[in-house]
C-alpha cells in the first residue's frame, strides 16, 4: 500500500530521517514508535505530502510523491499532533469547510457530517466554537476531519497525547473500530499504547528505524531479559534460591526488601533469551509456598525501547 | 476552481465572524471620514480628488493590518499543516486567500460610496473620476493585499507580517515623493514603480492599460511569490 525507499530529510545540518525504507500493508495498523525527537512527526509529515522529502520515494499503490500528491493526499486522512483546528468557527461549519475541501458534493455534506457525529461522539458539540472545546474533544473533531472521505489510508500523529486515560480509552476504541477497514499509521511514544492498538510496531530513533516487527514479536523479544518480581509467603529465601537455579541456573536472583514480615521477595533477571516465568510458576506450583506477587516489571519492559533508540 | 472559491469563502467569514471587520472598517471610514470632510467645505469643489489622493497611504497601513493574519495566524496555531494535507494546490490556497483580502477591500470601500451621492446633492460631481478612483482603489487594494499576503506567508507573527506588508506598500506609496532627489535616468524608473502615481492616473479618470498592467503585475508578481514561500517551507 505504501513504500518508502531512501527516506531522507535534512533540516539545515541535521538530520531529522536517515534513509529509512519502509513498506506498509493495506489492511494493518502500524504504529511508529519512538522517544520525542526520534523523526516520527517528520516522517509522517512526509508521508502525507506536508514536507518533501531531501532524498528518497514515497509510493501509495501506483502513485509517487511529489507527482501525484494531490491524489494521494485524497487518499489519506491526516490527523497532526495536537489536531490544530480554526479556534473561530462551530464544529458543523469547521467539518463542512473541510468536506468542501475535500471535494464532497454540497448534498452528501450534511449526511457525511451526521456519520462522524455517530462515529466520533460529535453530536453534542456540533453547534459548539472549537476555541471552547476540551482538548479530547478537539481530538475527536481532528479524527472526524480526518475521517471526512473515508479514505483508505489515515495517518495520525500521537493521537493520544496529552489525553486523560478516560480518552485515551475513547480515542483507542475509535480507531481500533476504524482500523477494522483501513490501512493506519499512526506515531506514539508510548509502548503500551502501541501494544494495545498495533498490528506492527516500527521504532525509530534518530531518524533510524531500530526494530520493526509484529506486536507480539516484539511483546516476546521485550520479554526476554526483562526482570521479574518474585515474593513468597511461608518460604525459605535460601530453598527459593535454590529452586529458582534448578529452574534455570543462568539466573540472577537478587533478594529484596519486604514490607511484609511474613514473606520475602526476589528480583529476578534471566541472562538467555527464555521467558522464564512459566517455568518459574510450574517449579513454585510443586510446593506448599504461597505467591503473593509474581509479575513482569513494567520498567525492565521499557527497557529494551529504551536501549534500541539510545544505541542508535 | 471550487476550493479556491471555499477557502476564499472562510477567510471571507472569518474577518466578519471575529472582530476584525468591526474595528477595521470603522477604523478606516473614521479616518477617511474625517481627512477628507474635514478639508472638504474649504475648497467649495464638488469632487472625491481629496478622498483619493488620502487612499493609498490609509491603505498602506489598512490592507497590511487586514492581510497579516492570512498565513501567519494558520503557521502559529498548526492548522497550516491541516490545511496543506489537504487535496488543495498552493496555488489554490494562495489566490482563494488573496480573493477574500480583496473581496474585505471592496466591503470595505462600499460604504464610501455614500460620499458621492451625499457631494452629488451639493454640487455637480464628474462621474468619470469618481468612476476611474473606484476602480484605481481596487487595483490598488489588489496590489496591496497581494503584497501583505506575501508578507504573511513569511512569518508566524502577525506583527512582523503587518510590520512587513506596510514598509512594502508605504515604499511604493510615497516613493514617486523622492522623485526631486533622483538623477533624472533613475527618476523615470521610480515613478514608473510608484503605486501612487499610477493611481492617480487612474482617479482622474484615464484608464490607461499601463496603469492597469502595472497593478496586476504586482498582484502576480506577489501572490507568485507567495507560492514560491509555500513551496520552499515545504
Amino acid at each position: 500500500m505504501i513504500e518508502v525507499e531512501n527516506l531522507t530529510k535534512y533540516y539545515n545540518d541535521f538530520c531529522a530521517v536517515d534513509h529509512i525504507d519502509l513498506q506498509i500493508h493495506a489492511g494493518e495498523i502500524t504504529g511508529i514508535l519512538g522517544p520525542n525527537g526520534a523523526g516520527k512527526t517528520t516522517m509522517l509529515r512526509m508521508l502525507t505530502g506536508f514536507f518533501e522529502p531531501t532524498i528518497g520515494r514515497i509510493k501509495v499503490k501506483d502513485l509517487e510523491m511529489p507527482g501525484d500528491s494531490l491524489k494521494i493526499k485524497s487518499m489519506m486522512g491526516y490527523l497532526p499532533e495536537s489536531a490544530p483546528l480554526y479556534h473561530n468557527m462551530i464544529v458543523y461549519d469547521y467539518l463542512a469547510y473541510v468536506g468542501r475541501i475535500k471535494n464532497l458534493a454540497e448534498a452528501q455534506i450534511p449526511g457525511r457530517l451526521k456519520e462522524l457525529s455517530d462515529i466520533c461522539g460529535l453530536a453534542e458539540i456540533m453547534h459548539k466554537p472549537v476555541s471552547d472545546l476540551s482538548r479530547g474533544l478537539r481530538q475527536r473533531v481532528g479524527l472526524s476531519h480526518a475521517l471526512m472521505t473515508d479514505p483508505e489510508i489515515l495517518v495520525l500523529d500521537e493521537p493520544t497525547s496529552g489525553l486523560d486515560p478516560n480518552q485515551i480509552a475513547e480515542i483507542r476504541e475509535i480507531i481500533k473500530t476504524i482500523g477494522k477497514q483501513k490501512t493506519i499509521v499512526f506515531s506514539t511514544h508510548i509502548l503500551s499504547e502501541a501494544e494495545a492498538t498495533c498490528d506492527r510496531v516500527v521504532i525509530i530513533g534518530r531518524g533510524k528505524i531500530v526494530a520493526d516487527d509484529t506486536t507480539s514479536n516484539l511483546k516476546t523479544r521485550m520479554a526476554k531479559g526483562a526482570d521479574i518480581t518474585l515474593a513468597l509467603a511461608h518460604a525459605d529465601p535460601k530453598e527459593v534460591t535454590d529452586l529458582l537455579h534448578r529452574v534455570d541456573p543462568s539466573l540472577t536472583v537478587r533478594r529484596k526488601n519486604q514490607a511484609d514480615p511474613e514473606a520475602v521477595s526476589f528480583q529476578i533477571k534471566s541472562l538467555n533469551d527464555k521467558d522464564v516465568m512459566k517455568d518459574i510458576y510450574l517449579a513454585i506450583k510443586e510446593t506448599d509456598w504461597v505467591i503473593t506477587e509474581f509479575k513482569r516489571d513494567s520498567d525492565s519492559l521499557e527497557h529494551i525501547f529504551h536501549e534500541l533508540t539510545k544505541e542508535v | 476552481m471550487s476550493r479556491i472559491k471555499t477557502i476564499a469563502s472562510k477567510e471571507l467569514k472569518d474577518y466578519f465572524t471575529s472582530p476584525v471587520a468591526y474595528i477595521v472598517i470603522p477604523l478606516f471610514l473614521i479616518v477617511t471620514g474625517w481627512f477628507f470632510f474635514s478639508t472638504f467645505f474649504l475648497y467649495d469643489r464638488a469632487g472625491m480628488r481629496d478622498f483619493f489622493t488620502l487612499l493609498p497611504m490609509i491603505f498602506s497601513f489598512i490592507i497590511p493590518a487586514v492581510t497579516m493574519r492570512l498565513f501567519a495566524e494558520e503557521m502559529n496555531i498548526g492548522s497550516y499543516e491541516t490545511l496543506l494535507t489537504m487535496p488543495v494546490s498552493f496555488t489554490e490556497i494562495a489566490v482563494g486567500k488573496f480573493t477574500a483580502a480583496v473581496l474585505f477591500t471592496g466591503a470595505m470601500l462600499l460604504p464610501t460610496l455614500s460620499y458621492p451621492v451625499f457631494i452629488s446633492f451639493l454640487g455637480e460631481l464628474d462621474p468619470g473620476p469618481v468612476i476611474g478612483g473606484y476602480i484605481g482603489a481596487l487595483l490598488l487594494g489588489g496590489a496591496y493585499c497581494a503584497i501583505g499576503l506575501f508578507a504573511s506567508s513569511l512569518t508566524r507573527s502577525q506583527i512582523i507580517a503587518f510590520i512587513i506588508g506596510s514598509a512594502i506598500c508605504f515604499t511604493l506609496t510615497v516613493m514617486d515623493r523622492l522623485l526631486v532627489l533622483m538623477p533624472a535616468g533613475l527618476a523615470s524608473f521610480v515613478d514608473f514603480m510608484s503605486a501612487s502615481s499610477h493611481f492617480q492616473n487612474i482617479a482622474k479618470g484615464v484608464i490607461d492599460s499601463r496603469d492597469i498592467v502595472y497593478f496586476l503585475s504586482i498582484m502576480i508578481i506577489a501572490v507568485f511569490g507567495t507560492y514560491l514561500v509555500m513551496k520552499e517551507r515545504n
